[in-house]
Formats: structure tokens, C-alpha cells, sequence
């Protein structure tokens, strides 16, 4: 794209910007946003600005940095803030491409006669405004990952209560898979119990936990260890059949453990040590 | 006709994160479920599973794991298989032997996996990388 097809853009680049606001009217079907006409436009313009001081000969061919970071960054925070605003990815996107419908119909208007010209310029461009909506797009997704990432952060500290079932004797219900991050969380948890409550007992409850492979196998001898080192005794509990019979053919020791099908008879075994004894009251059948 | 269906399955996973590795053993047991495996030959299945996509992740960089359901004569079962262009495995051999790691955890992961499967296969070339097949039948 010759530089006189750029300087043709950027002087009119009221009339792209009429253009494109014209085309974000068509293309808007309900205005379901809180933005006003004013705001858009400001907003448009200061875009259609950017683009046509940033785009050049060598940039239109390769769309990538140094001299982009300007407009990329631009892009990225205009997708973010539109996104919090509550447009829909296809509202941004058609935002976008619709500027490409202004630009190209401005250049087809003022570029002159010659179409090998027009139609590789065209192309150039097209190419331009597409890969600024694919960054939007990108940019999208990522913002959506560092929330899904940051969710279930949150929700491997949720998942992970401690519960004092008794004086001296505290349990933790594992759902879920217990991988290498939410060990951590667990582990942390079930210590700083012990500690705030004078705990001797802990018992880790892994009936929800899926399958026990030789990282999560370790993961669990690591936390009894830890447990043992603080004074208490951490009992395993939820060890279904099919659980126990994998991790032995694992090759997996856990019999330096004391490890419990259920938490019921975890439990037991803890009222058991701390000399505790759960009985029915016999009521006197003589009144 | 569910069997016929079923041997339709063949797919691809990627592993390239930790949470891969979830949505991999989640789609085991999906397939392993609706086949009817009995939930010890599952938990197996998934527990190798684990094992070996883990360490395609840790060790071999992340790869593909392809999953598809085998019929041989009146068996039926699921083959995976793991594939990484990661660094390769200098002596097998030694990585078969329980407890062996060149990390910092408990060495049971391939000779683990192995015994908890019927078929089991390793090929590793230095610098080119590893593949692991494995066979469950579904009452094997
Ligand atoms: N896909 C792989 N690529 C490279 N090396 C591997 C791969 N899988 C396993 N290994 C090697 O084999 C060793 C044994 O693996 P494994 O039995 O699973 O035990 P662990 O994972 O506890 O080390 C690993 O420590 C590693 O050196
Ligand atoms: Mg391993």
C-alpha cells in the first residue's frame, strides 16, 4: 500500500469516522448499553485517530511490535472496558469490523483509478482490521481465563474446611481432585487447625477424591507426616474398595498410615485414643 | 448398536496444563462408564491414566493423549495412547523400576501404571521423545 493511499486516509479521517458511527448504528440492533452517543463517538474517534497515526507501509504488512504497542494496548484496554461495560464479544467484534467497512469504502471513494492498486490496498487493510479483532478477541478469552484461574483458586480454599467434630479431634472433607496446589491449601489448613484448637487428632476424609495416584498417594503420606511432626495423629478416612485395591497394585505402601474405610469408623478410632466412649443412655424402666 | 457406537469413539487430548489433566481422567471415566466397565477396572484405568499424562506434563513437556475404544473378538476394551516430543528417556529400563525418579517423587508412575493395565508399551528416543500405549479391557 503506497504511502499517498495513507495520507488519503488520514485526511479523511472525519469522514471514516462518520462512516464507521454510521455503520455501529445499523449494526446495533437494541442499544442495550449505558453509553451515550457522545461517549461513543469520543471513544471512536480517539480510535480511528490512533489507527491512522500508528498504520504505515511496514506495518500494514506485518502486524507485530515494535511500533504497535501503542495501538495493541489500546485495543486490549478498549476490549477489557467494553467487556465491563457489558458488550457481548460479537458487539466488539462487529465494533471493529465495521471500521473496516468505513475505511475501505473511503479508500475505493479517493484512491483513485486504478484497481490492482485499490484491490491489493484493500486487502492490506482488511488484513490490518482483522488482526486488531482477532487481539480483541484474544484479549477477551484471556480476561476470561484469569477468572475462571482466579475462581477456582478461590474455590480450593472454600472446599477445604477444617471442622472441629469433637474436643481434641478435627476432620477435613477432601472433594474433588487434590492436586499439587490444593495439597498446599489443605495442608496449610489442617496444621493452622491443629494449632488453633489444641487438635491431637485429624482426620482426612478422602471419599470424595476420585482416584489416588502415586502423586496424591504421596501428597497424603507428606500431610500425616507433617501432622505427626506437630504432635497429633492425622487419620485417612473414605477409602473406598476400588481405591485401595488400585493403590496396592500402585505399589504404594500406605500401611505406615492408619487408614479407615469410613469416617464413621475414623471416628471411633479417635474416641478410642482419647479414651472417649459414645454410649446409648439406659433410661430407668423402674419410673 | 451401543457397541457400535461406542467403537466410534477415537479422539485426541491435548496436555499442556494441570487441568488437562482432569478433563483427560474425566473423559476416561466417561468412555470407561458407558462402556460398563466395573468401577476397580476404571479406577485402574484412570489411575494409570494419571500417571502417564502427568508425566508427559512434568517431564516430556506436555503432548497429546489419544483415546479410543478397541474391539478384539468378543473383548472390548480402551487404548490411550501418550505421545510428547519431549527429551526422551535415557534407559527405560531403569524408569520401569519401582521407585526410580529423576524428580522428587515416588518412582511408582510407570512401573504403577504397567500393572494396573493388560497392555502396556513404552518407546522413548533421546532428543525425539516418548510414547506410552496402554489397554484396559473392559473385564480384564
Ligand atoms: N514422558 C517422559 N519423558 C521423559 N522422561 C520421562 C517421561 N516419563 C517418565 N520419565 C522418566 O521416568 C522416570 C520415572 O517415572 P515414574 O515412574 O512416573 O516416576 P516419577 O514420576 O515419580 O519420577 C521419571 O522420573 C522420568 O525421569
Ligand atoms: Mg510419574
Amino acid at each position: 500500500m503506497g504511502t499517498e493511499l495513507f495520507e488519503i486516509l488520514r485526511k479523511n479521517k472525519e469522514k471514516v469516522l462518520q462512516l464507521w458511527l454510521q455503520a455501529q448504528q445499523t449494526e446495533t440492533e437494541f442499544s442495550n448499553n449505558f453509553n451515550t452517543a457522545d461517549e461513543l463517538r469520543a471513544q471512536s474517534a480517539e480510535f480511528v485517530d490512533l489507527l491512522l497515526s500508528t498504520i504505515d507501509e511496514s506495518n500494514i504488512q506485518d502486524f507485530s511490535p515494535p511500533g504497535l504497542e501503542s495501538l495493541t494496548d489500546y485495543i486490549s484496554s478498549l476490549t477489557i472496558s467494553r467487556a465491563r461495560q457489558g458488550f457481548s464479544p460479537r458487539e466488539t467484534a462487529t465494533y471493529i469490523f465495521t471500521l473496516k467497512d468505513a475505511l475501505l469504502q473511503v479508500l475505493s471513494e479517493q484512491a483513485g483509478t486504478d484497481p490492482m492498486q485499490l484491490y491489493k490496498a484493500s486487502m492490506q487493510l482488511s488484513k490490518f482490521v482483522d488482526n486488531i479483532g482477532i487481539l480483541s478477541f484474544e484479549t477477551f478469552i484471556t480476561g476470561r481465563e484469569d477468572v475462571i484461574s482466579q475462581q477456582s483458586d478461590e474455590m480450593a480454599e472454600l472446599s477445604t474446611p477444617v471442622i472441629r467434630v469433637w474436643n481434641g479431634i478435627l476432620a477435613m472433607p477432601i472433594i474433588g481432585t487434590l492436586d499439587s496446589a490444593r495439597t498446599q491449601v489443605v495442608m496449610e489448613n489442617l496444621l493452622q487447625g491443629i494449632v488453633d484448637t489444641g487438635s491431637s487428632i485429624a482426620i482426612l476424609d478422602i471419599s470424595g477424591v476420585p482416584a489416588v495416584d502415586s502423586l496424591v498417594a504421596q501428597h497424603l503420606i507428606k500431610t500425616v507426616n507433617a501432622t505427626r511432626l506437630m504432635g497429633a495423629e492425622c487419620i485417612i478416612s473414605g477409602i473406598r474398595p476400588e481405591i485401595a485395591q488400585t493403590v496396592v497394585h500402585l505399589g504404594i505402601d500406605l500401611s505406615q498410615m492408619i487408614t479407615k474405610a469410613t469416617l464413621e469408623s475414623a471416628l471411633k478410632f479417635a474416641f478410642n485414643s482419647l479414651q472417649l466412649e459414645v454410649r446409648r443412655i439406659q433410661k430407668d424402666k423402674a419410673n | 448398536m451401543i457397541t457400535l457406537l461406542m467403537a466410534m469413539i477415537r479422539e485426541s487430548l491435548a496436555i499442556q496444563h494441570e487441568r488437562d489433566l482432569v478433563y483427560c481422567r474425566n473423559r476416561v471415566k466417561e468412555v470407561a462408564v458407558k462402556m460398563g466397565m466395573g468401577i476397580v477396572n476404571q479406577t485402574k484405568l484412570i489411575t494409570a491414566t494419571s500417571e502417564i499424562a502427568r508425566n508427559m506434563l512434568i517431564y516430556g513437556g506436555g503432548g497429546i493423549v489419544r483415546l479410543e475404544v478397541i474391539i478384539r473378538g468378543k473383548q472390548e476394551g480402551i487404548q490411550l495412547v501418550f505421545e510428547d516430543k519431549g527429551p526422551g528417556i535415557a534407559d527405560i529400563q531403569k524408569a520401569m523400576q519401582d521407585g526410580f525418579t529423576t524428580g522428587r517423587t515416588l518412582g511408582m508412575g510407570l512401573p504403577g501404571a504397567k500393572r494396573l493395565v493388560n497392555e502396556f508399551a513404552i518407546q522413548s528416543t533421546l532428543g525425539q521423545g516418548t510414547t506410552v500405549k496402554i489397554l484396559k479391557w473392559k473385564n480384564g
